[in-house]
């Protein structure tokens, strides 16, 4: 069976067909088109899901890319449980996405360059996780990050929207410098044991043989270009700016898949990982902090879409504090389930700003519950995922990586008190916007409220799937006193090698669960609380310095700005603008300089006098003479 | 009839001063006519040297030189003609666009 | 012995009064002088032939070709003489002069010829030997005149 290689096929034809012929094809047609193309990666990829109950892993080489002497790389597609889970999500939310788009990008001018860009995101994303080897899954890692470049910037007329874009890119090449790095060394550390690869199978079969403390400073190295990727503490800056693309982009690329590409590849080499505790007790801990650190200042902001942002970036933190406690299927869960919530969420919220024709601050929102049933209905299900609500797809995955965090040896008190007190700011500053958007009174300004309409069918029937989905997603897992779960038997042969087996007593986990739904209603009652703009309270805090050291996000970006950005170009200027012209210019001018002096010399030879030249001709053959007459 | 030596030596002088007056005169047919005096020059030599081994090569050799010398001198004669005629001199020294 | 001096004084003169005359028509007469000396030398060495054809072809047609240049361009002026330049061209002549004596006074060849044989230099043997072993050259030289004759129209044709 050869059918790994149509799910990136498919994408890449619709890409292509759409850059080349989109325009004649008209924006309708385009649009379908790409849904085609995605429609059909999906049925594949469910082929695949089916198939794998069959075989564990699904291997398909299609050609040798380069081979140098003992070096062989090879273009080749491997499947398995933790792949086939990412394609049904790429594929799955993106086909959803793409038919979300059809409405929303309805009337933009660049819509066919749109769903080109769109379908070429599906590429690199399916290729990302169906590559063999790493340097197969690094240039689907380059690709995604370019899409997502071209995407941000979509709107390129804006200056701050290419402003931003450039900003991400930059931000995640520091990130992929670390990757490389980390890749280079590992292909010279296995280049030690005589295998001249990158394939992640055979990487697989010589671990036990690599160094510790070299695979301490790979997986440290890779760490920097997941965290890049990903969002995490110190290169998260990215994430909030990339809000400046499509709405349904943010969903896609910016909270489902791209930034969830760094959780994948440290899934994927979970058996490098499991190596280090060191590396994962660092993982552990910037997961932990960011997932906090990005709660607290998503607590502050007014932008809808920064909110969710922000929220993203925490529940990335998530992911990759279940990554570092060892529980990697806990972390392809949370993966899972927030792919649903988080993308029923961003596209909600697009809903809304597209009713409000473009306005995203949400004091200039309230009292929508009356014009958006739907949207209001869908984000209020996603808002209770979130949050963590029994029996919703949060719920079940957000405790799973508490319960893990507990219980998990490389775990510890401390890490739980973060991510405890995480999920109640999750709570509160989900709440604080949902009743922001959707209750008290309408702020909304005149003009907008004259064309508030609710989206049309094309938009509202993924918006109602992904919210099914934020519901029943998490009930794939579990815990062991409900009907236990089905994702670990899953992806148990995945993570075998490094996964952490943590089944404790039940009602340990059953206390556990109560605590977290403690806090998470405490946030909630506190949102209810404050979710008038009037209350005098929640007035009084907004003034506090607290609330302004939030709302700008702990300047961050300001500090990045004084101590990398501002150097960064004060030298490059001095670089350009005395470095350059003095000294390599007068290098460069000088050397020619001296030359043309010393030809002006030389060229006084040639006077262009013919009888000056017969001289020296009589002169070279007196000079003969004398040479061999008077010997 | 004098040694070879003396002929030699009296060609050589010859051979000089159609040396010298190629190199100094400043006029392109002054120059033309000392190379007739040096194609002279060598002729002697010829014929001096033929006499000496009492071959008849050497005659041969200086009527072939007449005939070269004719062509040069015919030749040489309309290059300055066409010469004067875009410059309105016989000046070396004017006839230098061969430079750089 | 005594002919060969006078000869070879007169031939020096008239030539260092070709390059010395600052009139070309002056330096023309010298040369034809010269050359009429020379012819005579050629006799002196027993050919007759040659030096007829010397003092036919080249102060008959040679030189009468290079007056008509001169009457035809007709340069006025004098042409001016830079002294320093003239030294030394003079110096670089007298050199080579001084560097080929030592070689010249010291040939291989027999000093005294022997008394020529009969017919030498005669038109004759020239033509036998010219329409012998040189017949080649000779046809190649008729072409070579040709050419200069044909490069010459060219040149000296008025462009149209």
């Amino acid at each position: 069976m050869t059918l790994l290689r149509y799910i990136p096929l498919f994408p890449l034809a619709g890409a292509l067909l759409n850059v080349f012929v989109g325009r004649w094809l008209g924006r309708r047609a385009a649009g379908l088109l790409a849904c085609a193309a995605v429609g059909l990666s999906f049925v594949v990829s469910f082929a695949i899901f089916s198939l794998l109950r069959a075989t564990e892993v699904l291997r398909e080489p299609l050609f040798t890319w380069m081979e140098v002497a003992p070096l062989k790389i090879e273009i080749a597609f491997q499947a398995d449980a933790l792949t086939a889970v990412m394609l049904l999500i790429i594929t799955g939310i993106g086909l959803l996405i793409h038919i979300y788009s059809l409405g929303y990008m309805g009337h933009d001018e660049g819509m066919v360059r749109y769903f080109a860009y769109l379908n070429l995101f599906i590429f690199f994303m399916s290729l990302l996780v169906l590559a063999d080897n790493l340097l197969l899954l690094f240039v689907g890692w380059e690709g995604v990050g370019l899409c997502s470049y071209l995407l941000i910037g979509f709107w390129y007329q804006d200056h701050a929207n290419a402003i931003a874009g450039n900003k991400a890119f930059i931000v995640n090449r520091i990130g992929d410098f670390g990757f490389l790095l980390g890749m280079l060394l590992l292909f010279w550390e296995m280049g030690r044991q005589g295998v001249w690869s990158l394939s992640v199978s055979e990487l697989q079969n010589i671990t036990h043989l690599l160094r510790p403390e070299r695979v301490r400073l790979i997986t440290l190295l890779l760490f920097i270009g997941a965290a890049g990727k990903s969002a995490q503490i110190p290169l998260y800056v990215w994430l909030p700016d990339a809000m400046q693309g499509p709405t349904p982009v943010s969903a896609l690329i910016h909270a489902a898949t791209m930034v969830t590409a760094g959780v994948y590849m440290t899934a994927r080499l979970s058996f490098l990982f499991s190596m280090t505790p060191e590396t994962l007790a660092l993982i552990a801990w910037i997961g932990g902090l960011t997932a906090f650190f990005a709660a607290t200042i998503a607590v502050a902001q007014n932008d809808i879409k920064r909110v969710l942002a922000y929220s993203t970036v925490s529940q990335l933190g998530y992911m990759f504090l279940a990554v570092g406690v060892g529980a990697f299927s806990v972390a392809i869960f949370h993966l899972f389930t927030h792919a649903f919530f988080k993308a029923c969420l961003f596209l909600s919220s697009g809903s809304v700003i597209h009713a409000l024709g473009g306005e995203q601050d949400m004091r200039k929102m309230g009292g929508l519950r009356r014009y958006l049933p739907t949207t209001y209905t869908t984000y209020l299900v996603a808002t209770l995922a979130i949050s963590g609500f029994p029996l919703t797809a949060g719920f079940f995955s957000k405790d799973q990586i508490l319960w893990a965090v507990h219980s998990s040896p490389a775990g510890s008190t401390s890490l739980w008190t973060l991510a405890w007190l995480t999920a109640g700011l999750t709570a509160f500053y989900m709440f604080r916007q949902f009743f922001l958007v959707f209750h008290g009174k309408c702020r909304v300004d005149e003009p907008a409220l004259a064309h508030i309409h609710e989206s049309p069918p094309v938009m509202r029937v993924p918006l109602v799937l992904l919210a099914l989905g934020s519901i029943f997603a998490g009930w794939l897992a579990t815990p062991e006193f409900m009907w236990g779960s089905l994702w670990e038997g899953w992806l148990e042969p995945v993570f075998s090698a490094g996964g952490v087996a943590n089944h404790a007593a039940s009602e340990d986990e059953i206390l556990f669960m109560g605590v977290t739904l403690a806090i998470s209603a405490f946030g909630f009652l506190l949102a209810f609380l404050f979710r008038s703009p009037e209350n005098k309270i929640a007035e009084w805090l907004s003034r506090s310095a607290i609330c302004r050291l939030l709302a700008g996000k702990y300047y961050i970006d300001e500090l990045y700005d004084f101590f990398f950005v501002r150097p960064f170009t004060a030298s490059a200027r001095w670089l350009a603008q005395i470095c350059d012209p003095g000294l390599i210019d007068g290098l460069v001018n000088g050397v020619a300089e001296r030359v043309r002096g010393g030809s002006l010399l030389g060229r006084q030879l040639q006077s262009g006098n013919v009888q000056h030249y017969l001289f020296a001709f009589l002169a070279g053959a007196l000079a003969l003479l004398a040479y061999f007459l008077g010997r | 009839m004098a040694p070879l030596n003396y002929y030699l030596v009296l060609s050589a002088v010859i051979f000089a001063i159609g040396v010298a007056g190629v190199i100094v005169r400043r006029n392109v047919i002054v120059i033309l006519m000392s190379v007739e005096l040096m194609l002279n020059a060598v002729n002697l030599t010829f014929l001096a040297f033929a006499r000496s081994f009492g071959s008849m090569d050497g005659q041969v050799i200086v009527f072939f030189v007449m005939t070269v010398a004719a062509a040069e001198a015919v030749v040489g004669l309309a290059i300055i003609i066409a010469l004067f005629r875009h410059r309105r001199s016989l000046d070396p020294r004017e006839m230098q666009l061969l430079k750089w | 012995m005594t002919l060969f001096i006078i000869l070879a004084v007169l031939t020096v003169v008239s030539s260092l009064l070709v390059i010395f005359q600052r009139n070309v028509v002056h330096s023309a007469v010298a040369l034809v002088a010269a050359l009429f000396f020379i012819a005579v030398l050629f006799l002196t060495l027993d050919a007759p032939m040659i030096g007829i054809l010397q003092v036919l072809v080249y102060a008959g047609a040679i030189m009468v070709l290079f007056l008509f240049v001169i009457m035809l361009l007709n340069p006025a002026a004098l042409e001016p003489r830079q002294i320093p330049w003239w030294t030394l061209g003079s110096a670089a002549a007298l050199l080579l002069v001084f560097l080929l004596m030592p070689a010249l006074l010291n040939t291989v060849a027999p000093r005294q010829a022997a008394p020529a044989g009969p017919g030498f230099g005669s038109p004759e043997l020239l033509g036998q030997t010219l329409f012998g072993s040189f017949v080649l050259p000779f046809e190649i030289a008729s072409v070579l005149l040709l050419v200069a004759i044909i490069g010459a129209v060219v040149l000296a044709k008025k462009e149209s």
